[in-house]
């Protein structure tokens, strides 16, 4: 009697922690959102970094946010400010880069934080409900109705454009001068591909902010990357690995009672550790029964 | 719609015309009055030093730079009509390629096929067929499953080229073909050069290497921002037009070891 309440004991106790939080409406709400995000996020971050546009992503994040208080205080929906900024931001850093000598990464550095700060100054000058803390650093606990059908119909066009071209954005990023030899409109996918960027970076700005939403379009594509070396099988690691963390990042959030963004991110950086170190082929201490990809001689 | 094989056998169908043929990339001429006429069914070596528009020529064969002056035509057509047709196929020299990029050799034989396919890449029987095929003709078909980063440069190389033959195209552009490939795989290409010949098929090849010129290739073309001497290699490949192309240099230095420096 007693061996098998010590047996039941830690189950019952485990299985309480995962319901309890479910029957909270605002908690179920977080959950399927960040899971959303994360899944789209995950997606699109296997793209991100086989191009190496991880700083783009860092840059469209942040200049999105003078779109989002500008939205707010015309009560627009703010995914379309915040859309019309990433997609400008973007345009302004190619036509500074393309126009002066400045190189590539200093016109992206300058771009993104001169966007960033009209963001603060606009935020601080107009007297409206928003609450910049929320848009900085997220605020999946407290999303409302209306927030929850813009990021839905945000993921759904941004899954439906990767899905779509999941082929031609490969070898886009693998390969764009055999792309172009083809026939492929390299320009337009690369223009699609930053405007898909800024989407995304609006659907991820909902749960973790504007600061971490990097996390969320580099760590899982990162993650997968060092997991394996197939294409199809880095994006779906990606978003396992994405909407785990998503999900176990708002558990350990409301049970530690602590910052919903940062856990999230932190279990992401988690896994990316875990890859980095034991990733059969390419981590640290990688398993000696499989050789090294590396060059080898025929 | 696609031309199929057969078209390459065509006799005496004109594959590459330019003429007139001037770049400038902001002011700074790279090509001024180049012209060139290239039939079906040849090997072309064009030579040239670093800088001296061997890669503008080729991007505007490939219609990445609009010229501006002259005209370009591929199998008598305009080069963004024959891009369609998937008439030109650029290798490239493995060093421009991510290497660890996540795919495989199969992977990167089927993206000759993409231009060919409906807008959803997804791969029919036919296009299977192609890539197996194309894996034959360059000895890699054991290796179709290996990632591109295990490969050595040879077979990298012979991967690229099998990815021009799945694609059928029927003016390949090769860009220093022969840089750090093994005895192997130089024997292999030589030979599929050949081939790719008799089938009809134009090959235009970027090199330094001026010992490969003289053994195969039925033209060539020295460049130096514009074309200086372009026939058969036996009229052509003299010593004195090689020391006008290199600025002088006298042959024998020219002949020595390929230069390390990059491409323009």
């Amino acid at each position: 009697m007693n061996a098998l309440l010590a047996m039941s004991t830690p189950m019952s106790w485990l299985m309480e922690r995962l319901l309890e939080p479910l029957s909270h409406g605002f908690m179920v709400r977080a959950l399927c959102v960040s899971a959303l995000v994360g899944g789209v996020c995950g997606l699109l971050s296997c793209y991100m970094t086989l191009k190496g546009w991880a700083l783009m992503g860092d840059a469209v994040s942040h200049a999105v946010l003078p779109g989002v208080v500008v939205a707010y205080a015309l009560a627009l929906p703010f995914s379309l400010g915040a859309f019309v900024f990433g997609v400008g931001s973007v345009a302004l850093i190619g036509f500074v880069k393309q126009k002066s000598r400045v190189k590539e990464d200093a016109v992206i550095g300058l771009v993104f934080t001169g966007f960033f700060a009209l963001g603060l100054v606009l935020a601080s000058r107009t007297r409206s409900n928003i609450d910049l803390f929320h848009i900085l650093f997220g605020n999946v606990l407290g999303i409302s109705v209306a927030d929850i059908q813009q990021t839905l119909l945000i993921s759904t066009i941004v899954v439906v454009i990767l899905v779509l071209l999941r082929r031609d954005l490969m070898l886009f990023c693998f390969d764009p001068t055999h792309a172009r030899s083809i026939g492929i409109n390299t320009g337009l996918l690369h223009y699609l591909l930053l405007s898909v960027l800024s989407l995304a970076a609006v659907a991820g700005l909902q749960t973790v902010g504007i600061i971490l939403v990097v996390a969320m379009l580099v760590t899982p594509g990162a993650t997968a990357y060092l997991l394996t070396d197939r294409f199809d099988r880095m994006t779906w690691l990606a978003i396992l690995s994405s909407v785990v963390s998503s999900l176990l990042g708002v558990y350990i959030s409301y049970w530690s009672d602590s910052s919903t963004a940062g856990c999230i991110v932190l279990v992401q950086t988690g896994l990316f550790l875990i890859a980095f170190l034991f990733a059969p082929r390419y981590g640290i201490f990688k398993s000696r029964s499989l050789p090294a990809m590396t060059a080898s001689k025929d | 719609m696609m031309a199929p094989v057969d078209a390459f056998r065509t006799v005496d169908r004109l594959r590459i015309e330019a003429e007139g043929l001037c770049v400038d990339y902001n002011g700074t001429v790279a090509l001024y009055d180049a012209g060139l006429c290239l039939k079906s069914g040849c090997i072309c070596g064009l030579v040239g030093m670093n800088g001296a528009g061997k890669s503008t020529l080729f991007k505007a064969l490939m219609g990445f730079i609009r010229p501006s002056r002259g005209i370009i035509r591929i199998n008598g057509l305009p080069v963004a009509k024959a891009q369609r047709e998937q008439a030109v196929a650029y290798v490239p020299q493995s060093e421009g390629i991510d290497c660890s990029f996540p795919v495989s050799v199969w992977d990167v034989v089927m993206m000759g096929r993409y231009g060919s396919m409906n807008l959803l890449r997804i791969p029919r029987e036919s296009d299977r067929a192609a890539v197996r095929h194309a894996l034959e003709r360059v000895e890699l078909l054991d290796l179709r499953d290996r990632p591109i980063g295990s490969l050595s440069g040879g077979q990298r190389k012979r991967t690229f080229l099998a990815r021009a033959i799945a694609q059928r195209a029927s003016v390949l552009l090769l860009d220093e073909p022969f840089n750090g490939v093994d005895v192997r795989t130089e024997k292999l290409m030589a030979q599929l050069f050949l081939q790719f010949r008799d089938e009809g098929r134009t090959i235009l090849i970027s090199t330094h290497d001026l010992s490969h010129v003289r053994d195969f290739c039925d033209l060539v073309v020295l460049i130096n921002k514009t074309v200086l001497a372009y026939g058969e290699t036996s009229e052509v490949f003299t010593p004195e037009n090689i020391a006008m192309t290199f600025g002088g240099l006298p042959p024998n230095l020219i002949t020595g070891p390929a230069s390390s420096e990059e491409l323009d």
